[in-house]
C-alpha cells in the first residue's frame, strides 16, 4: 500500500486463546508466577502505541555471526553451521522494518553460557551465545550460528526442551514486544516439551518451528533454516475513533 | 464462505526463561566482548531534562519470595510528556533521553535500582492527561507472556485521582498496587504476580 500514512493507529487487541495462558501447571514455575485476576483493558494511548528505536550504528559487524563473534582468531564455534533468516511482518502481513532482533541460544551440546547452567555438557570456548541485527526496509533479518542443541531441564524427572533458539523482538509500539523461541522442522522433541505445551493451539506452535530450506543453503558451508515472526497489526486510521469526546 | 481478510496470528509467546541474560544483558552476566555494552542500561545523563529519581523495583511470586531471574523493560515519555518514538505525533521529545531501559533483578537481592527523569503528562484518546507514568514489561522464567503493567508516583494524588487508566480498575482497592510510594529522591515499587497484593496487569 503506497501514500502509508504516518503509523500512530493502536493495536489490534491481541487473541488470548491463541497465545498461552499464564497459568500452565505441566511447566511447573508457571504456578506461583502466574496473574490470577484477569488483566485490564484499556484504548491505546501514546504510551502503547510508540516504542524505542534502535539505530544500525549498534551493530558490530559480528553481531550476527554467532559461529565467530565469541571465538578466538582463527577459530569458530563448535557444530553444524546453519543459518537462520526471515522477516519480521505484523497481522496485516506487512514488514515491520528497522526493529531489533536478538536471539540467544545453548551450544551445540546444549550448554549455555550461565553460570546458573550446571548441565554436564561442556562449554564451547569458541561460543558466547548471543547475537542481534536490525530489520532492513522488507522487514528481512538473518544471522548465522549452530545448531542448539537439546538439553535437559528440572522440570518433570525427565522433562528436556527441543533444540530451539530464543527470539526479542522490537515492533513499532511497546505493545508489540515479543519473546518467543523458534524451533526446528522434523524434532520429534518438540512435541514432548511442557514449555511448547504452553501453546493451546497445534497451529500457533507450528508457527514457531522454522523450516528447512535448502535453496538458501550455501553449499559446503551451512544449511539454512527460514523464521517469519508476526507482531501484533496496527488499526488503520483511516477512520479515525472519536468515541472519546472531540 | 466470505472472502479472506489476508491477516496473520501474532507468533505465539515463549517463556524468555532462565537464560534471558544471555542475549538481552550479556555484559550483565558475565559474556563480554561481544557487544560493548547492555542496551538500556542507563536512561539519563548530564544533558537529559526534568527532575531525577531513582526507581526500586522489586518482582515477587505467588509464596511470598522476591524474582532473581526478573528482567524489566520500561518505556516512559520525557519531561514535558513526549516519546522519543516515530510515532509520536505531537511534538520533538528530548534528544538526550530514549525514554527505554531494561534492568535484570540483581541475582541476590533481586533488586532493580535505575536513575531517571519523572515523565510529564500523556494524553488519553479524547483529550483527558493521564497522570505521569512509567510503562513496565516483565519477563522471566514462569512467565510465558510478558506481563504490561505500570508505575504511577505516590506524591501525583491529584493528577492520579483523575487518570483515566486507574479510574478502569473496577475493584478500587487493587488501585494502589500500581502506585510507587516516595522517600526522598526514591520511589519504591514492588510488583506481586499473585496473592492478596496482586499487582494490576494490563491486557493492552
Ligand atoms: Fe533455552
Amino acid at each position: 500500500m503506497k501514500n502509508q500514512r504516518p503509523e500512530t493507529g493502536g493495536f489490534f487487541q491481541r487473541d488470548r486463546a491463541w497465545q498461552p495462558p499464564a497459568l500452565t501447571p505441566l511447566y511447573k514455575t508457571s504456578v506461583v508466577r502466574s496473574p490470577q485476576k484477569a488483566p485490564i483493558a484499556f484504548p491505546h494511548t501514546p504510551s502503547e502505541i510508540t516504542g524505542p528505536t534502535f539505530g544500525h550504528g549498534i551493530l558490530g559487524a559480528l553481531d550476527n555471526d554467532l559461529t565467530l563473534n565469541h571465538a578466538r582468531s582463527g577459530e569458530s564455534a563448535i557444530g553444524p553451521r546453519i543459518i537462520v533468516y526471515g522477516r519480521v511482518l505484523d497481522e496485516n502481513a506487512r514488514p515491520v522494518p528497522n526493529v531489533l532482533v536478538e536471539f540467544w541460544q545453548a551450544n551445540a551440546g546444549g550448554r549455555y553460557r550461565h553460570k546458573k547452567d550446571g548441565y554436564l555438557a561442556p562449554l564451547d570456548p569458541n561460543f558466547g551465545g548471543c547475537g542481534r541485527t536490525i530489520t532492513d526496509e522488507d522487514g528481512n533479518y538473518s544471522f548465522r550460528t549452530i545448531m542448539p542443541g537439546a538439553y535437559p531441564w528440572p522440570n518433570g524427572i525427565n522433562d528436556w526442551r527441543p533444540a530451539h533458539i530464543h527470539f526479542s523482538v522490537f515492533g513499532h509500539g511497546f505493545v508489540q514486544r515479543l519473546i518467543t523461541q523458534m524451533y526446528f522442522e522434523g524434532d520429534p522433541m518438540i512435541w514432548k516439551c511442557p514449555i511448547v505445551g504452553t501453546i493451546p493451539d497445534r497451529r500457533a506452535i507450528e508457527g514457531l518451528i522454522a523450516a528447512l530450506d535448502m535453496e538458501a543453503t550455501v553449499p559446503m558451508d551451512a544449511r539454512a533454516y527460514k523464521f517469519d515472526i508476526v507482531l501484533r497489526g496496527r488499526r488503520s486510521t483511516l477512520f479515525e475513533n472519536r468515541m472519546e469526546g472531540n | 464462505m466470505a472472502q479472506d481478510l489476508n491477516r496473520l496470528k501474532e507468533s505465539a509467546s515463549q517463556t524468555a526463561g532462565p537464560y534471558v541474560h544471555i542475549g538481552l544483558t550479556p555484559n550483565f552476566c558475565g559474556i563480554e566482548g561481544i557487544f560493548p555494552d547492555d542496551l538500556g542500561a542507563s536512561l539519563v545523563s548530564d544533558q537529559t531534562k526534568g527532575e531525577r529519581i531513582s526507581v526500586v523495583i522489586r518482582v515477587f511470586d505467588g509464596t511470598g519470595s522476591v524474582l532473581k531471574d526478573a528482567l524489566v523493560e520500561t518505556w516512559q515519555a520525557d519531561a514535558e510528556g513526549l516519546y522519543n518514538s516515530p510515532s509520536e505525533t505531537r511534538g520533538a521529545a528530548d534528544p538526550a533521553f530514549s525514554g527505554w531501559g531494561r534492568f535484570p533483578s540483581d541475582m541476590e537481592s533481586g533488586e532493580i535500582r535505575f536513575e531517571t527523569i519523572k515523565p510529564g503528562p500523556v494524553p488519553f484518546p479524547g483529550g483527558r492527561m493521564m497522570a505521569p507514568h512509567i510503562n513496565l514489561w516483565i519477563v522471566a522464567r514462569g512467565i510465558n507472556l510478558g506481563l504490561a503493567t505500570r508505575l504511577y508516583f505516590g506524591d501525583e494524588e491529584a493528577a492520579n485521582a483523575e487518570d483515566p487508566v486507574l479510574a478502569r480498575i473496577e475493584h478500587r482497592n487493587r488501585v494502589p498496587t500500581l502506585i510507587a510510594s516516595r522517600d526522598g529522591d526514591i520511589y519504591t515499587f514492588d510488583i506481586h504476580l499473585q496473592g492478596e497484593m496482586e499487582t494490576v496487569f494490563f491486557d493492552i
